[in-house]
């Protein structure tokens, strides 16, 4: 049987551990490619017009694996932390591709549920009791399947920590390659907060990375501080923030200026992103207070390569004029 | 201390009784106008949802007034609406304001911090009197919602137009003085004979149409300009999904709407199976239970983003297959003008009228449905 994983959203989180996982259950797997022209106009067709601009790319992924794999693996990710949440989009997602599927002739949908909102280890049961019922695989084999893809998951995530980025280990588009990079003393250091699936999506962020990278960026990104760290770091409000990928966010802005480890922040947010509107005003006040600019840069389906270019351009002139400018009165 | 608290449909009400009983001093925010939504759009992000908006221009025109204590209401998730307070308290500590802000934490999740959170309002007060203090306001604001209930459903039947809403005025007014148990009990009662006094003409046929979606856009008629009145004078009969007691009862009978939130569920769960926050599987199972209870069209009114009401608006045209029932959605933020609700509103009545008129020629002259709506209500209610 071959499953289809969209290469969307939380694939660029999970990636190791959901391939080696269904992998080891003996099952093919094949991802969409790379999020293209007509992947996208695919989405935005079909999507629902308010929703924001990953979640159209979804569908346009889903259409694009139509034909070539025998089921979807579109998992409701309800929660990955206690007491937390996701974003209520993963958590209808596969309702939502449900909704279309006969209209576009989708293949069938594996959706199993993972939520460990309750209890930490919830997850590890809700895949193998998937892994049973969908696939009749013995207990001791789903067991074996978990364990190998955790230790991928965890091995991805230690690399990253490393300073690797993911799109070192994720399959680039030529595109979205640094071709060219400063040398380090003419480098500055610019976080760039956002969500993984906007900002390693070369096509819905016109190449965001590269591009940075090229223009003298020393880029530092959430992924490279470890997630207990992160969550750490975010617990400085009144009330705990519910969105465990808006937590990571939070804590890396606080983590980054509380260590001065960034001279610059651009944050990527999805035009209509429900959790980034709320966080955003927290994180520009936290730029505010520590003076470290900060640049929020909303992406939708419409958004020109022109307008971001000259944006992220005169951001980092402003960041090297302020460096040299300070090194001037050192 | 003085205690503010944003508006919400007619919740400030409750509030002004509630906030009586506990001797608390309650400034209530100026009503909702444009210049509120203007002070509020200024200070909030871009693409918050409406109802944050709202808030903090309440908030802000409440501080004017000299509020020094804010409160408001919170919830875990995954909705925005359960993180709104902090965010507020932020933008408006920006704007140079000084007040202590008070977050009410649902009572289920926790019981002990629902208690200290009146207690630090109300020094001395006692559980036994919280109690008897929530349970005498609530059961008044039962009492508001039956009234407006009422009227949506009386002013598709009114012979003069505007006379349902002058007695709804003239029915709050004969609630708001009620404080004992028996006297909310005779209030309620009275008021609603008010409403039911309207000069009706219960021949006329009338379209039966359901309003679901974010509950505070159905909650505010500010927000949705007035939309349930827009539609009663043109003679439509409604019902809608969300109410204000409904909305805040730790149970789940939703006692005003009639069909308690497990039905609700049930009825959703082949569309949307999980809970998504906010009202999204409410929306999408009232749908789907007013479809089946005959309903000649749905209105979903939501605020712009709301991610909810957006899942499901993404599954409704699979439900409006299936179902084949008619479903407007509306999406609200501070750039909707009342002309243009108005016009998609008048095409949408008038597709439901074409369309129960081929539904009755197809089926001959006296069907089930036509019978089922000339003489849908005040026997049922």
């Amino acid at each position: 049987m071959r499953v289809g994983i969209p290469r969307s959203l939380l694939y660029y989180k999970y990636l190791p551990f959901w391939k080696i996982f269904l992998a080891e259950l003996g099952l093919e797997v094949e991802t969409s490619p790379l999020t293209n022209k007509q992947i996208l106009s695919w989405g935005v067709e079909v999507a629902e017009n308010e929703l924001c601009v990953p979640v159209k790319a979804f569908y346009g992924h889903c259409m694009a694996l139509r034909g070539k794999v025998d089921a979807l693996f579109v998992p409701r990710v309800v929660s990955v932390e206690e007491r937390e949440y996701t974003c209520p989009k993963f958590l209808g997602l596969p309702d939502m591709v449900a909704a279309v599927a006969d209209q576009l002739e989708l293949p069938p949908l594996l959706t199993p549920k993972l939520n460990q909102r309750e209890k930490p280890s919830e997850f590890k049961w809700q895949l193998i009791n998937f892994a049973r019922e969908e696939f009749g695989v013995g207990i001791m084999d789903a067991v074996a399947a978990l364990e190998t893809a955790r230790l991928a998951q965890s091995r991805y995530q230690e690399s990253l920590v490393n300073g690797h980025k993911p799109l070192d280990m994720l399959p680039a588009s030529r595109l979205n390659r640094t071709r060219w990079k400063a040398p380090k003393d003419k480098r500055k250091r610019i976080g760039l907060l956002g969500h993984p699936y906007n900002i390693y999506d070369g096509y819905i962020t016109q190449n965001l990375v590269a591009r940075l990278e090229e223009m003298g960026a020393e880029l530092v990104v959430p992924e490279m501080t470890d997630h207990h760290v992160l969550m750490q770091a975010a617990t400085d409000v009144p009330k705990q923030l519910y969105w465990t990928y808006e937590k990571e966010i939070m804590g890396a802005i606080n983590h980054w200026t509380g260590n001065n480890l960034v001279d610059g922040v651009i944050y990527v947010l999805a035009f209509a992103c429900g959790p980034d509107s709320l966080v955003q005003v927290l994180i520009e006040h936290r730029a505010r207070m520590h003076k470290v600019p900060l640049m929020s840069l909303t992406i939708d389906e419409h958004s020109g390569e022109a307008g971001l270019v000259t944006r992220i351009e005169a951001f980092t002139d402003m960041l090297m004029r302020k460096k040299t400018k300070a090194e001037a009165v050192a | 201390m003085k205690v503010s608290c944003p508006h919400m449909g007619h919740l400030h009400w409750m509030l002004d009784d509630l906030f009586e009983r506990l001797g608390v001093d309650y400034v209530k925010p100026p009503p909702t106008t444009t210049k509120t939504l203007t002070i509020g759009a200024k200070h909030s992000p871009e693409f918050a949802c409406l109802p944050l908006k709202i808030n903090v221009g309440n908030f802000v025109e409440a501080l004017e007034l000299g509020a020094d204590t804010l409160i408001m209401a919170g919830g875990h998730g995954p909705c925005r609406f359960g993180y709104y307070g902090i965010v507020e308290e932020r933008i408006l500590r920006d704007l140079g304001y000084d007040f202590k802000f008070i977050m009410l934490e649902p009572f289920d999740d926790g019981k002990w911090a629902f208690y200290k959170t009146f207690e630090s309002l109300s020094p001395g007060l006692s559980i036994r009197k919280l109690w008897k203090t929530l349970k005498a306001s609530f059961s008044k604001g039962r009492a508001f919602d039956e009234i407006y209930k009422r009227s949506l459903q009386v002013r598709a039947y009114e012979v003069n137009r505007g006379d349902t809403t002058r007695a709804l005025k003239e029915a709050e007014q004969v609630l708001v003085p009620a404080y004992t148990p028996e006297e909310i009990e005779e209030g309620a009662r009275e008021s609603l004979a008010i409403i039911d006094a309207v000069d009706q003409d219960l021949d006329r046929e009338v379209l039966k149409v359901g309003i679901v979606g974010e509950f505070f856009l159905l909650l505010e008629p500010f927000s949705n300009f007035g939309l349930e009145e827009i539609l009663g004078h043109m003679g439509v009969y409604i019902e809608r999904s969300v109410w204000v007691t409904d909305w805040i009862a730790p149970n789940r009978d939703n006692k005003i709407y009639g069909f308690p939130k497990q039905l609700v569920e049930e009825k959703a769960a082949p569309y949307l199976s999980h809970n998504v926050g906010g009202e999204g599987r409410e929306t999408i199972g009232s749908i789907v239970l007013m479809a089946e209870r005959g309903f000649d069209g749905i209105i979903q009114l939501l605020p712009f983003g709301c991610m909810p009401e957006n899942i499901a608006t993404s599954i409704i045209p699979k439900v409006q297959r299936e179902h084949d029932i008619p479903v407007l959605t509306l999406a609200f933020d501070e750039q909707t003008g009342r002309a243009g609700l108005v016009t998609r509103v008048e095409a949408f009545v008038d597709l439901l009228v074409a369309r129960r008129g081929s539904k009755l020629a197809l089926a001959g002259a006296a069907t089930a449905t036509d019978a089922a709506t000339k003489q849908p209500s005040l026997s049922k209610l």
